[in-house]
């Protein structure tokens, strides 16, 4: 303590100041005002180019936005994307994980493999992907899901189906993304001591067993993070729906950020694409605080 | 160590299935079991990574292809195998659009923002970890309380401000708002927050001030940190796509993501020469994966551990 008082210079706060300064003059720029700015244009009319007077219409913009079938549908399908992706990606990249978890040769390289489509920006990733889901026996997608059902398989037209676009789109994400997931778990499973593997097998119990009592609780953490990482990623679902499908067919694959970005960028409806990504926020802060909650508890309880 | 615990729980184990085999038999079986479990993680393990890397070799595959044979081949195997490969389609990519433009806007715009975001963010986590200022305990949380806000929340507005003040279709609005970061000053802060006082002491006993001591002693000692960050930075901005869709369409500044999405519907629809484009867009990020992969994989874990 004693040290640290001798150490204080009297000019720190001057320096401390002036280092962080270009940091916080731009986190107050441009992330705590265009943040405060879009909670103020959503209480009003604000379009781009238009001849009526902006003005404060209190909550009208959101009751607009929320009587739209399309903002509704895009709710609905950013919400039904999180249920199916986060469990079925989090338990791949979990089974993943274990499997690279063990000490054999040749580990690396297939982590490698695994990891490679993060680095793959969406936009690529969306572009390629079109062309695996091309209509016709032809298309990849297509003669792979028929030689897989030994012929049963009838071609579809994936991205303009209403019933196929949606999961198709999942796909891909789960594709790109699992690796992600992946590196964490690993990292996750690495640091559970490896005692404790040894005193369950000591005393007799299965790897099953071992994987319900040891991996899950020890990785309980992780795991909640991953989850929620992976809706909060699932609710900003834009790349993909712009190069793959702009919504359609019949807003089956629309999502709120996609609806948001038309309203403010296409229409230069300013109020209710931002009354839209508030919407989207008060989604993420919800999805935040339970993880935040989650994580607490874990911690009460050690 | 190892062998004295194995044996004796092969000895627990032994007793409850009864003394049929005796211990050297029980050893060979458990070795056949393991070897047997070890190949089959390896044929689920090699079966995945096949279906995994499909859509990759099909890219690379296909950019060597002639136009017409990418969309027929793509349901057969020779969709992975290049019969007479050639350069035609990289070739055509130059001809048709200004790659070297849009690969030059995505290097200078990433470039600026990791290199200036590094500065920047590094120097506030040191003033918030390492020195004594008023404000510092007030203000530090707010800035993690910003972690929370993603930048699609605030696409919108700034969209607002950036065409208000006349930047749309610059390197400047693709570049200033992603400069500091509220996750990479939590990064560096929590490295930079376990670096043991003595480090600085000698320093600033010399009468080294706070900035000099933070170049010449810190960042010297926090290569890692700032080897992660540089690394997550690059990763997210090369690959944006909403903010220069919707500021940076104009073709000077336009950066490659938007590049392809535009390439990909630019009559005559070719796919041999978009998949020419899509493996030279990815390309510098695949040789700075392979070469950084530690780096990598580290500060993608690092994203993670901070429940």
């Amino acid at each position: 303590m004693a040290n640290q008082t001798t150490l204080t210079a009297p000019n720190d706060t001057r320096s401390a100041l002036g280092m962080a300064a270009p940091a916080l003059i731009g986190l107050f720029l441009f992330v705590a005002l265009p943040f405060t700015l879009a909670a103020i244009l959503s209480f009003t009319n604000l379009r781009l180019g238009s001849p009526l007077p902006t003005r404060f219409i209190g909550l009208e913009q959101y009751a607009r936005i929320f009587s739209e079938p399309s903002f509704r549908r895009a709710l609905l399908n950013n919400a039904i994307f999180a249920l199916v992706v986060v469990p079925l990606q989090t338990a791949i990249a979990l089974g993943l994980a274990i499997l690279l978890n063990r000490p054999l040769r040749g580990m690396a390289i297939f982590r490698t493999l695994f990891f490679m489509p993060v680095v793959f920006p969406m936009a690529l990733v969306s572009v390629i992907w079109i062309l695996i889901y091309a209509p016709g026996a032809n298309g990849m997608m297509n003669s792979f899901l028929d030689f897989i059902t030994f012929g049963l398989w009838e071609p579809r037209d994936f991205l303009r189906d209403p019933y196929l676009a949606l999961p198709a789109i999942m796909l891909l994400s789960m594709w790109q993304g699992v690796g992600f997931q992946m590196v964490i778990l690993l990292a996750g499973l690495q640091s559970v001591p490896s005692d404790l593997y040894e005193a369950a097998a000591i005393d007799g119990s299965n790897k099953w067993n071992q994987f319900l009592h040891v991996t899950l609780p020890q990785l309980r953490n992780t795991l909640i993070f991953v989850m929620l990482v992976t809706s909060i990623l699932s609710f900003r679902l834009y790349d993909q729906i712009e190069i793959m499908t702009n919504g359609g067919p019949l807003d089956a694959t629309t999502t709120v950020m996609y609806e948001a970005v038309t309203a403010a960028y296409q229409q230069q409806k300013m109020a209710k694409g931002a009354a839209m990504t508030v919407v989207f926020f008060l989604v993420v802060l919800m999805i935040t605080l339970i993880q935040r909650t989650l994580i607490k508890e874990e911690r009460a309880m050690d | 160590m190892k062998q004295v615990q194995e044996i004796s729980q092969e000895a627990s184990t032994g007793g409850s299935r009864g003394s049929a085999m005796t211990h050297d038999e029980l050893m060979t079986h458990r070795k056949n079991q393991q070897r047997v479990s070890m190949i089959g993680s390896y044929v689920v393990l090699t079966i995945l990574a096949l279906l995994f890397i499909a859509p990759i070799l099909f890219m690379i595959v296909g950019s060597f292809k002639p136009d017409n044979l990418v969309l027929i081949e793509a349901g057969s195997l020779k969709a992975f195998v290049p019969e007479n490969p050639s350069l035609q389609n990289y070739q055509d990519v130059f001809n048709r659009v200004n790659f070297t433009q849009f690969f030059w806007n995505s290097i200078f715009i990433t470039g600026a923002i990791v290199l200036f975001g590094l500065l920047v963010n590094s120097m506030a986590a040191y003033a918030f970890s390492r020195l004594q200022w008023r404000g510092r305990d007030i203000i530090f949380p707010v800035i993690i309380a910003l972690m929370i806000i993603p930048f699609e929340a605030i696409a919108v507005p700034l969209f607002f401000q950036m065409t208000w003040l006349g930047l749309r279709n610059t390197y400047t609005a693709q570049i200033i708002p992603f400069i500091a970061n509220a996750f990479s000053i939590y990064l560096f802060y929590t490295f930079f927050i376990v670096l043991p006082k003595e480090l600085e002491e000698a320093a600033r006993v010399d009468g080294a001030g706070p900035i000099r001591t933070f170049f010449e002693i810190i960042v010297p000692v926090s290569k890692p940190v700032f080897a992660s960050v540089a690394i997550l930075t690059f990763l997210t901005q090369w690959g944006s796509f909403l903010w220069p869709t919707m500021i940076a369409v104009g073709e000077k500044v336009r950066p490659l993501p938007v590049a392809i999405a535009q390439f990909q519907t630019l009559p005559p629809i070719q796919w041999g020469d978009i998949m020419a484009f899509g493996v030279m867009m990815v390309a510098p990020m695949l040789v700075i994966f392979l070469i950084f992969q530690k780096w990598f994989v580290q500060g993608v874990a690092s994203s993670g551990i901070k429940g």
